[in-house]
């Protein structure tokens, strides 16, 4: 089979941009070590003339933040009959919105946190006060706040008291229509890669996020040597297998395909609780995913080669459905 | 690849070996001074303000695009045929001695006499700051600053480890009784304090200037305590209503170091500065530069040198001017138009700033993402602070974008703190709870 021009897009207009940028270079190198014609592209204006003009392509998006993960780029890819790297549109549209994909996963059985989900009109309507109360009192303190969409932690508190809420409420809502309010577990945070090379979704070992300052906060994430990354995570063996499962079962129940990175917390239990999962994982110096299977064995050109094998053989498929 | 998760590192394992890393094998060798040299969710942010598609109230830079650019590619062409062999060498460790002198005759515009020896060319002003204070400061010196102060002078004094002391200023600048009260203070925590860091024309980010008479105060102050005043002045020449004020150093020639920039009247991008300083700091200084970049950068100074002998400086200078005042005027109106009540801001006579102050419980930091997304940028406050106030300001620029894309930017901003003022009031939230202090806002000229 001939390879297509791989085409890496990264950028956007999120403040993931740099990040993105280092996530699409690192697979663009990555790429080009496997011998592939890769061209880098930003997402932007000029896009859709760009890949009107760059012949047979497979697009590998590499974009974080909404338009990257919220299924809006993907949707344009499939517009365009390109081929690409990851999971499809609508799956994605779900997998991005933490009201809905962590009810989904929940039905099948994953962990999940007490979760609420309000859009923000219910308070004008009904009074702030007293859902406020409310709950404080069904999910209970410390919770966390979070926007229903939205990337990298934007928008997200702790809350340890009542007082705090309102505030926390408002920095969610400043992001979207609804937010959700969660139980906080107290546990180990780790981050469970999966990754489809054409032969079925296999899980990568669980990547433990030791950040320095105690918080996975931006400067946290990708200031070099400001967190420990523990890979195989230290989790004993059956916890380690727990994970696994759930990052699985998270990837198969949602839909994704070729690469997910599942976000999970193991409670005190040792029971792994779901958290988010994302889509277009950070493959930069300092991400999880990249380390996770180099961990595995495996090396990050020959990997991003093969998800470009399979997104460029769906796109066969989809042009000769019989085949 | 499958899963199979030992417990511990073990021979015979399906895996490699657990990896406990920190991605940075010299983690453990770096400064104390890099200590905070991390990312920053905000300085990302930027990378996306510069894209077409966001109306950038953000950054300092000037507008080029109405120089002579044909004619000064000419000239750039000249010196390359004519003076290549000293252009592009090595040159002296001070600066080349033709630019030393013209660079008198552009501080002699704002009244200061001064002799080429004792000036110091840097690479931009910014370089001079790092200079300055790598001959003055050891870690934990105090350095006197407005409250705010320019982004870049802070992030430099962090590198070297001082204290950074913020005086309040009020409508006519930084605030005479506040610095005796700061300098009162320090020395009875038993600090040494260097210098006293102004930018008394047109402040960055504040937008206001020091009239003559405050001049004469700070100076005064400063010569009586013993403390060196350090005078940054890249906007003195950009004021859009009056002759320029005379400036500090011009008052004294022994108690104050000047840094100039052709950054802002002509183009950043030869990065070219000066110290005009004292003899025995000059001497400093230029051991100093020497063992810093050798020399600073020839074919700059040669190329600026050109445009200073054989172009109408002054004559653009004053162009400038004209399209800054258009700019600033359309900031306002716009600023007018649309903010929300409760909002002021400086109204500045020059330079490219105008500093807003947000209403309550708004945060310009928290509220930047929000306002990127809505395709507008700014410096939130707290970048212009040591201590991290300010979050309830920000620095609005007016300099690079046109009339037009100012007031669109201004209703993209607005619009942004109505939504989150909406947001605030479902929650009657008080806010983040903050200490009030009495340098948060630089005076009553607001509005």
């Amino acid at each position: 089979m001939n390879s297509p021009s791989v085409l890496v897009l990264a950028g956007g207009l999120s403040h993931e941009r740099e990040v993105s940028l280092h996530s699409g270079r690192r697979v663009a190198t990555a790429l080009r070590s496997q011998h592939l014609d890769v061209i880098e592209s930003d997402v932007d204006s000029g896009l859709v003339e760009r890949i009107a003009t760059a012949g047979e392509v497979v697009a590998f998006p590499l974009l974080h933040g909404e338009a990257g993960e919220d299924g809006s780029l993907r949707e344009v890819l499939a517009l365009l009959d390109v081929p690409f790297v990851g999971s499809i549109a609508s799956v994605s549209r779900i997998a991005f919105d933490k009201s809905i994909a962590t009810r989904v996963v929940a039905g099948a059985g994953v962990a999940t946190p007490v979760q609420v989900a309000l859009p923000h009109e219910i308070f004008r309507e009904l009074g702030a006060a007293s859902l406020v109360a409310a709950l404080g009192e069904q999910v209970g303190f410390p919770m966390m706040v979070k926007p229903s969409r939205s990337g990298s932690a934007l928008g997200c508190s702790r809350v340890d008291s009542p007082e705090q809420l309102p505030a926390a409420m408002v920095a969610a809502y400043a992001y979207g229509q609804v937010a959700v309010v969660e139980t906080f577990i107290e546990g180990t945070e780790v981050t469970v890669g999966v990754v489809d090379r054409g032969d079925g979704p296999q899980v990568l070992p669980a990547v433990e996020i030791r950040p320095e300052s105690g918080v996975y906060d931006y400067a946290a994430r990708y200031t070099p040597g400001a967190t420990r990354f523990i890979c195989p995570a230290g989790l004993d063996d059956e916890v380690a297998d727990r994970a696994a499962q759930a990052a699985l079962r998270v990837h198969k129940t949602l839909g994704l395909a070729d690469l997910s990175r599942t976000d999970l917390i193991i409670d005190r239990s040792g029971e792994p609780v779901f958290l988010e999962t994302n889509v277009a994982p950070g493959m930069t110096e300092t991400s999880a995913m990249p380390l996770a299977i180099e961990a595995a064995g495996g090396d990050l050109g020959d990997t991003c080669a093969a998800l470009v094998q399979n997104a460029w053989k769906r796109g066969i498929r989809a042009m000769n459905p019989t085949r | 690849m499958t899963v199979d998760h030992p417990g511990s590192e073990g021979a015979g394992s399906p895996l490699p070996a657990r990896r406990d890393t920190r991605l940075d094998p010299y983690i453990g060798t770096y400064a104390e001074r890099t200590h905070g040299m991390t990312a920053s969710a905000v300085r990302a942010l930027f990378a996306v303000a510069n894209r077409p598609e966001v109306v950038s109230l953000a950054g300092g830079m000037p507008n080029i695009a109405d120089l002579p650019l044909e004619s000064l590619g000419g000239a750039i062409a000249r010196l390359v045929a004519e003076h290549g062999t000293r252009a592009m060498q090595y040159g002296a460790g001070q600066g080349e001695p033709v630019l030393r002198a013209q660079i008198c005759e552009v501080m002699a515009e704002e009244a200061i006499s001064a002799h080429p020896d004792d000036v110091v060319v840097s690479v931009g002003s910014q370089q001079g700051l790092a200079l300055l204070t790598q001959v003055f400061c050891d870690p934990g010196d105090v350095i006197l600053c407005e409250a705010p102060s320019y982004v870049g002078a802070l992030g430099v004094f962090r590198t070297y480890q001082t204290q950074v002391v913020h005086v309040a200023m009020d409508a006519d600048g930084l605030d005479p009784i506040a610095l005796r009260e700061a300098i009162a203070s320090c020395r009875a925590a038993g600090k040494k304090i260097k210098f006293i860091y102004t930018i008394p024309n047109f402040h960055n980010p504040a937008g206001i200037s020091q009239p003559l008479e405050r001049r004469r105060e700070i100076l005064a102050i400063a010569k009586s305590e013993g403390i060196l005043i350090v005078e940054d002045n890249p906007y003195g020449l950009l004021g859009f209503d009056s002759e320029p004020t005379p400036a500090i150093r011009s008052l004294d020639d022994g108690a104050v170091v000047y840094l100039g920039s052709f950054s802002k009247t002509f183009a950043p991008g030869f990065r070219i500065g000066w110290i005009l300083a004292p003899h025995a700091i000059k001497e400093k200084l230029v051991l100093a530069q020497e063992s810093a970049t050798l020399c600073p950068p020839v074919f700059s100074q040669y190329t600026i040198s050109a445009y200073l002998q054989n172009f109408d400086w002054r004559g653009q200078i004053k162009k400038s001017r004209e399209l800054y005042r258009e700019r600033r005027d359309a900031m306002l109106a716009g600023l007018q138009a649309h903010m929300p009540p409760g909002t002021s801001w400086t109204r500045p006579g020059g330079g490219f700033f105008v500093w807003l102050t947000i209403p309550a419980p708004l945060d310009a930091e928290a509220m930047l993402p929000r306002a990127v997304t809505a395709r507008v940028a700014y410096v939130p406050g707290n970048a212009f602070y040591a201590d991290g106030l300010g979050t309830r300001h920000m620095r609005l620029s007016y300099c690079l974008p046109t009339p037009d894309q100012i007031i669109e930017g201004t209703r993209r901003l607005a619009e942004v703190m109505g939504n989150e003022l909406s947001i605030n009031a479902i929650f009657s939230n008080p806010g983040r709870p903050r200490a009030l202090h009495p340098y948060e806002a630089p005076g009553p000229d607001q509005r």
